[in-house]
């Protein structure tokens, strides 16, 4: 029962098939798929939405919507009727084709990703032997859209908000990258579900996940402040800065074309998570040995909303960041963290089995975390500002 | 140590978000067409037209001196005088408004009509739900629309609204006793029949054009 709970949707996929001729079966089940991909992450988009104005609601002690259907659950769908009914506005001097294409690329772009997520046991759209490559290349041609984006608008905050948001994910990518390739390293994999099945142990009910040895801890959270940054979430939302750039690179961007970056955004959230889950909390596998008996699906659904919801507290939490400060974070702090993080991922791997790996790898890391913090956290004297002109 | 900050301010937050699960007093938003704020005393928006008694076009306290439209910075009103002289509530004949129109959707609030008006005959309302599906129309207010009995006007500014019942109060003694002085002068001059005379001199009310300003003058001075 279990087992055929667990596999229900490959299952009905089969079945739905098997009435089609022997030809069309692997297109048809190719486009179920990704039906069900479109579908399932759009309606959790919308619950998203939601649970975000709820959630900050509730931080700044307000009631977030509640009018629309019961508990403002039905918030989304006004919103999506609001922004088709909308007037779609492109400024006169836009390269049209450009403006128009941006939201497409950005949003094909984000989907792309979501092929090689293991979404559960024999779930998953495309089994890839670089499946993380994938993921990452596809998450990386995003940037380009945000340019286009940005580039074609023909306006000043469109553009800065572009560069901004081209330097942030091109200095996030990095570490990015960086974090996961240590679980690459002693996984000896760069196939998604090959990664999950190495985390899918138990000693005694205790998962064997990667974020439960230090170097995977280090790893996670170095990739967690990258996923940050690279959704441009708070607190790395420079690029749609509204204090300073109206809305960024989407400023020139109305309708459902606004609509469009919107989703594109949330689903680039929902794959960082999904991405962070597989790598890190052991994708569809059960926290404690004894709940394997929920469907897999349903264990990977719910570490990606833990995600999310992390997601909207720190954005509840955090200020935004100055350029200067994020810079200087990714490139001085992140980037070496992970650096080291590799050779202690390294290091773990080659010392066999055993107490003195752990004391070690954590020793190692905490000692660099707290001075490298030290040195981060100095305070810089800048003295009295003086002027060379104005007097 | 590097990220305590962001801790500390995570611990705040999900403090506030649980919290406001728990305690009631936490919330400090009201849901607002339900509930609402009471709302403050000086508050202000648009003007209206004060009326004594209970009909409102009799009671009226404008008397269509027309300093309001002449002062009003947006050039927001709109007064017609009339031409005959009707009673107003306590039966004396009066100029009245023929028209009295205020263009909220002009109106900025200043409420300097308020602060020119020698009749305390116009005074700030506190209204503010005042949206419309008509642009034009719906935000000229009628003079209709614009009077509001002096008790209301108690009810939204009470202090102030006593404040002026007191000054108009007073300014009715002092222009009794001024006409009451003059009556008495006229008696001693008549001498003989002047009992007779005098006292429907000394019931009539005041002309309201030399009185109360003149009062209001020797206030401020």
């Amino acid at each position: 029962m279990a087992t055929t709970l667990d596999q229900i949707f490959v299952l009905l996929k089969h079945w739905i098939v098997s009435f089609l001729p022997v030809v069309l079966q692997p297109i048809a089940g190719a486009v179920l798929s990704v039906a069900a991909i479109i579908v399932v992450f759009a309606s959790l988009f919308a619950l998203t939405t939601v649970l975000e104005r709820k959630g900050l609601g509730r931080m700044q002690n307000r009631l977030g919507p509640n009018r629309v259907g019961p508990f403002g659950l039905l918030q989304p769908v006004a919103d999506g009727i609001k922004a088709l009914t909308k007037e779609d506005v492109v400024p006169f001097h836009a390269d049209g084709v450009v403006h128009f294409l941006a939201p497409l690329i950005f949003l094909s772009a984000v989907l792309m990703g979501f092929a090689v997520l293991p979404v559960g046991r024999n779930m998953q759209l495309v089994d890839m032997d670089a499946g993380l490559l994938f993921f990452f290349a596809m998450g990386a041609s995003t940037e380009l859209s945000v340019f286009m984006a940005g580039w074609s608008s023909r306006n000043k905050y469109s553009l800065l908000g572009a560069m901004r948001a081209v330097a942030q994910m091109i200095s996030y990518e990095v570490p990015l990258l960086m974090s996961s390739v240590a679980i690459i390293m002693v996984s000896g994999t760069l196939s998604l579900p090959r990664i999950v099945e190495a985390q899918s142990g138990y000693t005694g009910v205790l998962p064997h996940w990667y974020v439960f040895t230090p170097w995977g801890f280090a790893s996670f959270i170095l990739f967690g402040i990258a996923a940050f940054a690279e959704t441009n979430r708070s607190p790395f939302d420079l690029p749609e800065g509204e204090s300073e750039l109206v809305a960024g690179y989407f400023t020139e961007y109305s309708g459902f074309k606004f609509a469009v970056f919107f989703i594109a955004e949330y689903l680039g959230m929902f794959s960082i998570s999904g991405i962070a889950t597989t790598l890190f909390l052991g994708g569809w596998s059960a926290p404690f040995s004894f709940l394997t008996v929920v469907p897999s699906w349903l264990w990977f659904f719910a570490k990606v909303m833990v995600f999310i919801c992390v997601f909207i507290w720190v954005r509840g939490t955090l200020p935004r960041l100055r350029q200067d400060q994020l810079m200087n974070f990714a490139w001085k702090f992140v980037l070496p963290m992970t650096l080291l993080n590799l050779f202690v991922a390294g290091l773990w791997r080659f010392m066999g089995e055993g107490w003195l790996r752990w004391v070690v790898c954590s020793a190692i890391l905490v000692a660099v975390y707290v001075i490298g913090g030290r040195i981060q956290m100095r305070r810089k004297s800048f003295g009295p500002r003086t002027y060379r002109y104005a007097e | 140590m590097l990220g305590e900050g962001i801790l500390k301010g995570l611990k705040e937050t999900a403090k506030n978000a649980l919290g406001s699960f728990v305690s009631e007093e936490r919330m400090i938003t009201v849901e607002y067409p339900e509930e609402r704020h009471p709302l403050p005393e000086a508050s202000r928006n648009f003007p209206f037209l004060v009326y004594d008694g209970a009909d409102w076009e009799a009671g009226l306290r404008c008397v269509a001196c027309q300093i309001c439209e002449k002062e009003c910075p947006p050039k927001c009103i709109y007064i017609e005088k009339s031409k005959d002289k009707k009673p107003d509530h306590v039966g004396k004949l009066q100029i009245y408004p023929a028209r009295f129109d205020i263009d909220v959707s002009v109106c900025m609030s200043c409420q300097i009509c308020v602060e020119v008006c020698p009749f305390e005959a116009i005074k700030m309302n506190t209204e503010f739900e005042l949206s419309t599906d008509n642009r034009f129309g719906g935000l000229l207010f009628d003079r209709k629309e614009l009077a509001r009995s002096n008790e209301y006007y108690h009810q939204i500014h009470p202090t102030e609204a006593a404040e002026v019942d007191a000054r108009l109060a007073q300014e009715k003694a002092a222009a009794e006793a001024k006409a009451k002085a003059a009556a008495a002068a006229a008696a001693a001059k008549a001498a003989a029949p002047a009992p007779a005379a005098a006292k429907p001199a000394a019931e009539a009310k005041p002309a309201p054009d030399a009185g109360p300003k003149a009062v209001k003058e020797g206030e401020a001075s």
